[in-house]
């Protein structure tokens, strides 16, 4: 459970007084440990596989926002995202001179934003007049569609090279890209958005969709509009999911069609499924052990004798099993083995008094 | 049809048109001005063929696909998988044994075999639960692809016809006619693709006909509508269902054979079948097969129409199709509205 410790959460200090008491010490201890990494953690650590867990919890976030809390499992996130890491690459400034403008930041960022929230938007029109499984399969063909269509397209998004060199702004004289720079950058857009799923899940909007995704016919009935706020759950949802994008394209400093492919957005399902759906904290988890095992793993399997190369076999069998034993994920798993612990320790002061 | 024709008189003036203006487009030799305006008669008529083969191929892929998901409810994510296994086990066989026909009798049976057990270990344990199915189905897809590459490396394999297969025939469909002799030329078109669409319109009827008037077909249809119903009047569904999920797996796999010898099998292949015959299921409507046949064939065309004419945006254009049909009949064309 050492995934656990690692997921951001800040949101504990911004809160008012009454809720500091009620926050666990477990969160303290997160809070700190995340806050303070840089005094221990190399380089590598800060920027690869801490910036990386990070981005991806942020898109698997966007994930468990929409399966969570409004029941629609969407495998569109990663092509939000890439939606919003083009625009940066087209509009700001990368090594394909031809075609970016090389604006000023800004501009770039909110029109990222709003490209990618209006792509989300009409998307998820498209996908909420379906529902369960048909949502899976026409996100899926949408995400295929942009896929092949940013490898066929040379004159907008470069076809199959995509941009390189896209590189984020020197704001405020701090090279965003250095390690310990960008984990905080990377830090604090995780904590912001962890925050605002939280506040959004118990917010009058966030209720509501709960209800939607409950109970359809009775929320129509009180003269909520189902889809209204199932599509709006889509462009909320987007602003995660675009801000791990942009992040995702500053870390490789590049972005091309296979960042945005089928496998990728398999991915991004497969973090936030074994991390588990339930809570915001689900998706940090689950990219957690992914980065781990995707970072080490050939270390890993060559310890067994294997050829790194079966990395995906790992990861394959891991989520089989995740779905096949625990569909909470990690996160039902701990709270399966807390609920039992507490059972346990329940019969034990029962048979002492 | 008839009825049809009565409810929507303007919409099957439309079609009747449409109809009209295809027939002329391959029957009749091209004016000069067509001819300049859209190319070579034969590029349109190649192009039309190609599209229609294609969706040949599609239908074998989605038929199965459409199948498992109209009776048991099954999105099976790794049809896409079977497909390119049993695209693999064929070009084993066939090259092992050096007989093309040979390899379908077995790719039926093993990747059949392989979806009895799928569904008799795995998604009987969770029925009714769509998600977890679904789930557990893309993770078995992410194994079987990875165990693939790792036997089948990432090279592309063709699996080659046999020989009376291969070469082209001449279709009687007239493409020019010499002004000053008067000689008519012929569209020779690959024997292997026509073979290829009459066993798949063979199997689309055998299918239909299975469906709708064998009793096996009517268990099926009723396990399609009422499932506890008919577990409860003594029917031993389960065993419908593993038939129903073995047919459509070895048929996937059968369809594997005919993408390889069609065009060719490297990784990557089995999620480029399984975008195919979700997007045909959704255009034709999930769980019918006619709207499977009727999904593949517009696919099949629309990309092959796209390839030809405008390159760039060719799967634009199957996603825009899927996309208005979706914005006018989210049941897909010929699917019923649950």
């Amino acid at each position: 459970m050492a995934a656990t410790d690692h997921a951001p959460t800040r949101s504990a200090p911004t809160v008012e007084p009454l809720w500091i008491e009620r926050v666990p010490a477990g969160w303290w201890v997160l809070a700190l440990v995340l806050l303070f990494m840089p005094v221990v953690a190399n380089n590598f650590w800060l920027f690869q596989v801490m910036g990386w867990t990070f981005i991806l919890g942020m898109i698997g976030l966007s994930l468990m926002f929409l399966a969570g809390y409004g029941g629609m499992v969407s495998l569109l996130q990663m092509t939000v995202a890439g939606v919003a890491g083009y625009m940066v690459a087209i509009l700001g400034s990368s090594g394909v001179a031809t075609i970016s403008l090389g604006l000023s930041w800004w501009i770039v960022l909110p029109v990222a934003y709003l490209v990618s929230a209006l792509f989300a938007t009409v998307a998820g029109a498209l996908s909420v007049r379906t529902e369960g499984i048909y949502t899976i399969m026409i996100t899926l063909a949408v995400a295929a569609a942009f896929f092949y269509f940013t490898r066929q397209n040379y004159s907008i998004f470069n076809g199959y090279s995509g941009f390189n060199l896209v590189l984020p702004p020197a704001l405020f004289g701090v090279a965003w890209r250095d390690p310990v720079p960008f984990y905080y950058l990377t830090l604090g857009a995780a904590a912001l958005s962890y925050a605002a799923v939280t506040y959004l899940s118990r917010a009058p909007f966030g209720l509501a969709l709960q209800g939607v995704r409950d109970n359809p016919r009775r929320m129509a009935a009180l003269g909520f509009g189902v889809t209204s706020h199932r599509v709006a759950a889509h462009a909320l949802a987007s602003v995660f999911a675009a801000t791990g994008g942009i992040l995702l394209v500053w870390q490789n400093s590049q972005i091309a069609p296979g960042t945005i492919g089928i496998p990728a957005a398999i991915d991004i399902l497969v973090v936030a499924v074994v991390g588990g759906l339930r809570r915001p904290l689900g998706p940090f988890i689950g990219a957690f052990i992914y980065v781990l095992l995707n970072v080490f793993s050939s270390d890993f399997l060559g310890f067994f004798g294997f050829s790194a190369e079966r990395f995906k076999l790992i990861i394959g069998l891991g989520f089989l099993a995740v779905v096949l034993f625990s569909p909470d994920g990690v996160l039902g798993l701990w709270d399966r083995w807390r609920a039992r612990a507490a059972a346990r320790q329940a019969a034990r002061n029962g048979g002492a008094a | 049809m008839e009825e049809f024709v009565k409810r929507h008189p303007l919409w099957s003036l439309v079609i009747a048109i449409l109809v009209a203006v295809l027939l002329w487009l391959v029957l009749a030799p091209w004016p000069a001005e067509l001819a300049a305006k859209w190319g070579r008669k034969q590029i349109f008529l190649n192009a039309l063929f190609g599209g229609i083969t294609l969706g040949a191929l599609y239908f074998l892929v989605a038929a199965g696909f459409t199948l498992i998901f109209g009776l048991m409810r099954v999105v099976n994510l790794a049809h896409g998988s079977l497909f390119l296994l049993g695209g693999y086990l064929g070009y084993e066989v066939a090259s092992a044994s050096g007989s093309w026909f040979l390899a379908f009798p077995i790719v039926f049976v093993a990747v059949g075999l392989l979806g009895l057990l799928m569904q008799h270990f795995i998604f009987t344990q969770m029925e009714g639960e769509e998600l977890r199915q679904t789930l557990v189905s893309i993770g078995i897809s992410i194994v079987l692809a990875d165990l693939m590459l790792w036997f089948w490396g990432g090279q592309s394999y063709s699996i080659l016809a046999p020989e009376f297969l291969q070469g082209p025939v001449e279709v009687p469909i007239v493409t020019t006619i010499n002004a000053t002799t008067g000689v008519a030329n012929y569209l020779r078109y690959p024997s292997v693709r026509l073979w290829i669409l009459a066993a798949a319109i063979v199997i689309g009827l055998g299918m239909w006909f299975t469906l709708n008037r064998t009793a096996l077909g009517m268990l099926i249809r009723a396990g399609v509508d009422d499932r506890e119903m008919l577990a409860a009047s003594g029917v031993r569904i389960r065993l419908v269902f593993l038939a129903v999920f073995g047919f459509g797996a070895g048929l996937a796999g059968m369809a594997g054979i005919v993408g390889g010898t069609f065009q060719s099998l490297s990784p990557g292949e089995d999620t480029r079948f399984l975008l195919a015959s979700l997007v045909v299921v959704i255009v034709g409507g999930m769980g019918s097969i006619v709207g499977a046949a009727v999904g593949a064939l517009v696919i099949g065309v629309t990309e092959q129409m796209g390839f030809v004419y405008a390159p760039t945006y060719s799967v634009v254009f199957t996603f825009l199709v899927m996309a208005v049909v979706l914005a006018f009949r989210p049941q897909g064309l010929l699917g019923a509205r649950r």
